[in-house]
C-alpha cells in the first residue's frame, strides 16, 4: 500500500499495455477551486475502486479517464492515446456511466436510447438491432423495449444506462457512483452486473462493500491520492480516517 | 407523443412515418377547406375506423388523447352557438376532434425515432445554412424525453416547498427548477459526449473555466 502519490510516470506511451490508463502529473481546477493536485498513477488492473469524501476530486478523476474533462495541466493517456487530442478514440474505448441515469438517457423509449451510442459510432443497423436485443434480454429489459424511459424504476434506469454503454462495446467502463440513488435491492442488482462485466472497470463509489473483490482501491483526499492499495489495506484505513 | 407509442404489427403500424405524417397534413388542410358537416363527420368516422379497426388501438388510448381537450371543444361549441350558430359550431368541433384523433393514431402507431427521421429528412435543405439535420432530430428526441422528466423534477420541488409550508407560492418553483435544469444540462452534455454524439475533439478546460463541475 502506498500512502502518498506515486512518482510521475515516465514510460513512453507506446509501451503501455493494451488496457492501461496513465495519469501524468495532472492538476485541475474549477475557477479558484483546485480539485486535483499533481495526480500521477497508472491503472492496469481489471477492477479499480475510487473512494473519498465529497469534494475530494474522485468524480473529476473519473471524468479524466475518458476525456470528459481535459486536465488543466498534465496528461492522461488511455492505451497511449492522449485524451486531449484523441478524445473521440478514447471515448470509444472507455464508456462512462453517470450517477443519475436520467441525465444519461437521451431518447424517449428504451430501445431507441440503446441504439443511440452505436448509431453515433456508425455501426450497421442490423448489428445495432442485434446488440440492442442482446442487452435487453441480458438485463431483463426485453419487456420494456418500447416503454417510455421515464416510466422505468430507478434500478431499471441505471441498468438501461449501463446497457447503453455496453452496446458501444468499450474496453473499459468508468462508473461514477452508480448505486448512490438506488435502494438496497437495486444496489445489489447493479453491483452484480458490475461484477459480471468482462470489461475492465473503474468504479467511483461510497458503497465500500462493492469493492471487496476489487484489485485496487484509490482513496482521494483534497484532490490527491491519499492511499493506494488492495481493498483490504485501503478500505479499513479510509473508514478509520472518516471517523 | 411523449409516451403514446403502442407497439403493434397492424398495417397502420407498418406504414412509413413519412406517409402517415403526409396524410395527417393533408387531412388537416382538407378539413379546413370544407365546411359541410357531413363531410367532416365522415372524416371523423374514417379516422376512428383507421385507429380502432385498422391499427387495432384500444378505445381508452384514443379517449386519453381527447380527454384533455374536450372542455375546450365544448367551450368552442358554446362560443359558436352564441356567435355563429350550431351547425358552424359542430363543424368546428368535429374538425378539431378529427385532427386530435388522427394525430393520436399517428403517434400511437409510429416510433419516435421514425418521426424524428422524417423531421431530419425535411430539415435536409437547412444544410445549406450550416444546420445538421441529425442535430435537429436529436433536439426533438431529447425534448420529448425531458419534458416528463422536468415535470417530475418540478413536482419534487413543489413537494419539498409544500413540506416546508410554501404550498401557495407556485412562482418560487422556478428558481430551484432552473438550477436543476442547468445542472442536468451540464451532465447531459457530458453524457452526449460520452455516448459519441459529437465527433469533434473536446476543447481543453482552463483553470478559470468557471465554478460548475463535479467534485
Amino acid at each position: 500500500m502506498r500512502w502518498a502519490r506515486r512518482g510521475a510516470a515516465t514510460a513512453p506511451a507506446e509501451t503501455l499495455p493494451r488496457t492501461a490508463v496513465e495519469v501524468r502529473d495532472v492538476t485541475h481546477a474549477y475557477g479558484d477551486r483546485t480539485v486535483l493536485s499533481s495526480v500521477s498513477l497508472t491503472l492496469t488492473e481489471a477492477r479499480v475502486g475510487v473512494i473519498g469524501g465529497n469534494g475530494s476530486g474522485k468524480s473529476t478523476f473519473a471524468r479524466l479517464l475518458n476525456g470528459l474533462v481535459v486536465p488543466a495541466s498534465g496528461t492522461v493517456l488511455v492505451d497511449g492515446l492522449d485524451t486531449r487530442s484523441r478524445a473521440r478514440e478514447v471515448r470509444r474505448r472507455v464508456g462512462f456511466v453517470f450517477q443519475d441515469p436520467d441525465a444519461q438517457i437521451v431518447h424517449p423509449t428504451v430501445a431507441e436510447d440503446l441504439a443511440f451510442g452505436p448509431t453515433n459510432q456508425g455501426v450497421e443497423p442490423a448489428e445495432i438491432a442485434r446488440r440492442v436485443d442482446d442487452v435487453l434480454v441480458r438485463y431483463g429489459l426485453d419487456g420494456h423495449r418500447d416503454h417510455p424511459a421515464h416510466l422505468l424504476s430507478g434500478g431499471q434506469k441505471q441498468l438501461l444506462a449501463i446497457a447503453g454503454v455496453l452496446v458501444m462495446r468499450p474496453e473499459r467502463i468508468v462508473f461514477d457512483e452508480p448505486t448512490t440513488l438506488l435502494d438496497l435491492a437495486n444496489t445489489r442488482r447493479v453491483s452484480r452486473v458490475i461484477e459480471q462485466l468482462e470489461q475492465d472497470v473503474v468504479v467511483v463509489t461510497h458503497d465500500l462493500d462493492l469493492l471487496a473483490d476489487f484489485d485496487r482501491v484509490l482513496v482521494f483526499e483534497d484532490g490527491r491520492v491519499a492511499a493506494d492499495g488492495s481493498p483490504a489495506e485501503t478500505v479499513p484505513w479510509y473508514v478509520a480516517r472518516m471517523g | 407523443m411523449l409516451s403514446l407509442y403502442l407497439p403493434g404489427t397492424s398495417p397502420v403500424h407498418r406504414a412509413s412515418a413519412g406517409l402517415k405524417l403526409a396524410a395527417l397534413a393533408a387531412l388537416g388542410i382538407g378539413l379546413f377547406l370544407v365546411s359541410r358537416v357531413e363531410v367532416v363527420a365522415g372524416a371523423l368516422v374514417v379516422v376512428l375506423a383507421v385507429g380502432v379497426v385498422g391499427a387495432r388501438l384500444p378505445g381508452p388510448a384514443l379517449w386519453a388523447q381527447v380527454r384533455p381537450v374536450w372542455i375546450w371543444l365544448a367551450a368552442l361549441f358554446v362560443v359558436h352557438l352564441l356567435v355563429t350558430g350550431p351547425l358552424t359550431g359542430a363543424v368546428a368541433v368535429l374538425r378539431l376532434l378529427t385532427l386530435v384523433l388522427a394525430a393520436a393514431v399517428v403517434t400511437a402507431t409510429t416510433r419516435v425515432t421514425a418521426l424524428v427521421a422524417v423531421v431530419e429528412w425535411l430539415a435536409r435543405p437547412l444544410r445549406l445554412v450550416g444546420v445538421r439535420p441529425a442535430r435537429v432530430g436529436l433536439v426533438i428526441a431529447m425534448t420529448l424525453r425531458f419534458i416528463p422528466l422536468l415535470a417530475e423534477r418540478a413536482a419534487r420541488i413543489r413537494e419539498a416547498q409544500a413540506a416546508r409550508g410554501a404550498e401557495r407560492v407556485r412562482l418560487s418553483v422556478l428558481v430551484p427548477l432552473v438550477i436543476a435544469v442547468l445542472q442536468m444540462a451540464h451532465t447531459l452534455s457530458e453524457a452526449l459526449d460520452a455516448r459519441g454524439a459529437d465527433d469533434t475533439p473536446v476543447r481543453p478546460v482552463r483553470p478559470t473555466a468557471g465554478p460548475v463541475g463535479p467534485a
